[in-house]
């Protein structure tokens, strides 16, 4: 693995805003990613119950006219800079991602300060970002292989872990200005929000900008979350569809915590590629599906493994007792070194390629902080990896897929029967 | 610096590279230029399936093998078919280019077995299935059939459930022998690389393969503008697409009728995103720009609620009349052409990126495009010319295809 070639810099500002950079040899763009600690589970944060969907209203709400800017001329500036840019709001974060040329990486970051801290909120556009977020929730039952996993998350992960950003087409229909304002107020606070820059930049100065730029926005405490349980662990979703779509989740190992490694090997080696497990056994060997992977999700608390199929109704159940009987197998025999090492060779190489992109480096720095509160060399990774051996990836898949913890949900017309191997 | 290289082998297969120390990466792909308007009506979706097929194996491999040789090097291995094209890529770090290489090659010289294709037929028919549960595939693939009728260009990719079941592994060699001929097919690569040995690669394992130079039937296309409405009770939202004619991939005004899509249909701060999407109406609302080999053409796609389509599609129409007969403006070109360089900034920084412009490009008219000039070209684009182009190709009337839960809509006028 070659050396890294990138430089990092950090800096924490006074109110807690977290800047972390990296100049990018080679390349001509700058992206950045901002994560606030605004997403869909702080909709349900004690004394705030803002409603299923708020925290969504609201990034369309703020990049809708901030500061001198009404909600044309503010996205005319972003185009007039060459800004490709996404607002979302997720479980956790609430997330502003651009990517432009180097020297029009700060007149945006003027833009986005304007978006997180002086939005105009002008109350003529609710009605529209209703409509808006209805007709997505809509759109969302439409799209069966997008729904089954939003359902998956909620019932796998504890309240309000797994909320969805979409939100529900009841709370979307009912809630007012004046609970996105507040949650704005309770939410959108400096300390916790992570700015992650990547590409060609000058260090100093992208330093010296956010500062002045994010300096009027004021710490605030975080919002309290209280944990409800998790569950139903089986559940079957009907609908008129021509597939059945097949997803499970399994607790997994966090970012953070000893076992990250084994965890992100035993899941690739199940689904993680075209040679992994369960493409060879479902897609190449049976021709059941044409979709099926596992993936890992990461949480400060907790972290998942994520499976999905999606097959015709006839062909579901055996596409279903496949997957299990994987399940068995990885649990019961483990992996063996060939398998180990191309899993290794996969992750590695897609750590490198990454550094091609000034796109995805910035959301990665952004992550690798919220994790970890520092990123992670890409030498520390290849020398974790190469630690692993067959029996310590095998001890782990042991303790990944135990049958109580897997949560199994399916959508289409009919339920299928969980039959777990002897 | 980037550094630009071609050579023809003997049997007439194209080899070019644009070579870039500064990136951690090496793309390779073989552009084959078979895509689904190259099948006979009764073969709908052979080119597609076929894509799925060289990946089960070859005199050397099986399918696991492929799949692992790939793995094993961590190679990000892929590909697409279209209308026109089957693009086989990889990217890989460039100390493991020979032997992801070595399968790629090996796989455009596939064995199509019996057994294999009577398995993977089953994926194929779960992969129709799947997009038929998304309603704007659905709606896609109706409205290039109602758009271009008889023209090839208006088959559909996957082909149906029934053109794949009755498919011998017969014809699929027979079509592969047709069009998988060495003149056919191009081999680009992007990234960090050294020429003499990327040739020497490719020589060594490309030079044995043989075959004529196959035809296709170019002939231009002119769409038919009908309106269709197809029922379908179990969606919520209604999906339209419709279709106009745009200027041919031959045509130097492709830069200007994609300047004019990002102006009037990107998915933000277009004209149609500010007349549907921010007031409300629609939850998706965009016009793109494809060319193809002889034909072009513009793209509309809508997504709204059922009882709000009449009224969208009237604002649809507006918004492409009022382009023809007022225009753009200095202001909106400006703007478009920072989003359009900006975004190819971005992609080529990816040799995969830079790859695909690359191919294509070469495919179809036989000569390098730098990034520089790709982007001088958008530069050098005009509000004349956006006029002029809108003049000779007018976006509307549209071909309509609207698939929902409401096939009760009258076309607007």
């Amino acid at each position: 693995m070659p050396a890294a070639t990138a430089t990092i810099h950090q800096h924490e500002y006074q109110n807690g805003l977290t800047l972390v950079a990296e100049a990018m040899p080679g390349v001509q763009s700058a992206s950045c990613t901002l994560l606030v600690p605004a997403g869909a589970a702080y909709e349900a944060a004690e004394g705030l119950d803002a409603g299923g969907g708020a925290a969504t209203m609201l990034c369309e709400w703020l990049t809708r006219g901030a500061g001198d800017r009404d909600g044309r001329v503010l996205l005319e500036a972003l185009d007039d800079l060459g800004v490709s840019h996404s607002e979302s709001a997720q479980t956790i974060h609430a997330s502003f991602a651009a990517a432009t040329l180097g020297a029009n990486l700060i007149p945006a970051l003027e833009i986005f300060a304007d978006v997180v801290l002086r939005p105009r909120f002008d109350e003529e556009e609710i009605e529209p970002i209703r409509s808006l977020c209805l007709q997505n929730l809509r759109s969302l039952e439409d799209d069966p292989g997008s729904k089954v996993i939003y359902e998956l998350r909620e019932r796998h992960f504890p309240a309000p872990w797994g909320r969805p950003a979409p939100g529900t087409a009841e709370d979307v229909a009912r809630i007012k200005p004046q609970a996105l304002r507040a949650f704005h107020q309770a939410a959108y606070r400096p300390n916790g929000a992570i700015l992650g820059v990547a590409g060609a930049i000058d260090w100093p100065r992208l330093r010296d900008a956010v500062g002045e730029l994010f300096d009027a926005w004021r710490p605030r405490p975080e919002p309290k979350l209280v944990e409800a349980s998790a569950g139903p662990g089986r559940d079957h979703v009907t609908r008129e569809t021509q597939q059945i779509q097949i997803a499970m989740a399994a607790p997994a190992a966090t970012v953070a915590g000893p076992d990250y490694y084994r965890a992100r090997a035993a899941v690739a080696i199940l689904g993680g590629y075209s040679s992994a497990r369960l493409f060879t056994e479902v897609r190449e060997k049976r021709g059941l599906c044409y979709s099926v992977y596992a993936s890992y999700e990461g949480q400060r608390e907790r972290g998942a493994m994520l499976c999905y199929a999606g097959t015709s109704t006839e062909r579901a159940q055996e596409t279903l007792d496949v997957m299990l009987a994987e399940f068995h197998r990885l649990a019961r025999r483990g992996v063996d070194l060939e398998e180990l090492d191309t899993m290794r060779a996969g992750l590695k190489s897609s750590l490198i390629m990454a550094q091609e992109s000034s796109m995805s480096r910035s959301g990665a720095l952004a992550s690798d902080w919220y994790f970890l509160g520092r990123v992670r060399p890409l030498d520390e990774i290849a020398a974790a990896l190469d630690a692993l051996t067959p029996e310590s990836v095998s001890d782990y898949a042991r303790a990944l897929l135990k049958p109580d913890e897997l949560t199994i949900l399916t959508l289409g017309p009919t339920p299928l029967d969980v039959n777990f191997p002897a | 610096m980037t550094r630009f290289h071609h050579a023809t082998l003997d049997n007439g297969l194209e080899v070019i590279a644009e070579l870039n120390d500064d990136a951690h990466s090496i793309a390779a792909g073989f552009f084959v230029k078979a895509g689904s308007r190259d099948e006979a009506p009764e073969l709908a979706g052979v080119s597609h399936f076929l894509e799925h097929m060289t990946f089960k194996g070859t005199a050397r491999r099986d399918a696991l093998t492929v799949n692992r040789d790939f793995d094993r090097v961590g190679a990000k291995h892929n590909a697409q078919t279209s209308e026109e094209d089957t693009f086989y890529h990889f990217t890989s770090l460039p100390e493991y280019l020979p032997p992801a290489f070595d399968v790629l090659a090996d796989i455009l010289r596939p064995t199509l077995r019996e057994d294999d294709f009577e398995t993977e037929k089953k994926v194929i028919i779960e992969e129709i299935r799947m997009y038929m549960d998304n309603p704007m595939s659905v709606a896609y693939e109706a409205a290039k059939a109602a758009h271009f009728g008889d023209h090839p260009l208006g088959n559909s990719i996957l082909g149906t459930v029934e053109s794949i079941t009755a498919m011998k592994a017969a014809d699929m060699r027979a079509y592969f022998a047709s069009r998988y001929s060495p003149a056919n097919i191009v081999l680009g690569f992007a990234g960090k690389g050294d020429w003499d040995e990327l040739l020497q690669l490719a020589r060594g394992r490309c030079r044995d393969w043989t075959g004529d130079r196959p035809s296709r039937d170019a002939r231009p296309a002119r769409g038919r503008l009908g309106f269709q409405a197809l029922l379908r009770e179990e969606d919520q939202q209604q999906t339209v697409v419709g279709v106009a004619d745009g200027p041919p991939l031959e045509s130097d005004d492709r830069y200007a009728a994609h300047l004019l899509a990002t102006i009037l249909g990107d998915h933000t701060s277009s004209r149609l995103y500010w007349a549907l999407v921010d007031p409300g109406h629609a939850d998706g609302a965009e016009i793109s720009y494809q060319d193809y080999n002889q034909a072009g053409g513009f793209y509309a796609f809508l997504s709204c609620e059922p009882d709000a389509l009449e009224d969208d599609l009237r604002r649809l129409a507006a918004v492409c009349r009022e382009a023809m007969d007022r225009g753009v403006t200095e202001a909106e070109l400006a703007r478009a052409k920072n989003k359009v360089l900006s975004r190819a900034v971005l992609r080529g920084e990816r040799p995969m990126g830079r790859l695909a412009s690359l191919g294509f490009h070469w495919v179809y008219r036989r000569s390098y495009l730098p990034i520089e000039e790709e982007l001088a070209a958008f530069s050098r684009v005009t509000v004349d010319q956006v006029r002029r182009l809108l003049g000779e190709w007018p976006l509307w009337p549209m071909t309509l295809v609207s698939v929902g839960p409401t096939a009760d809509v009258q076309p607007p006028k």
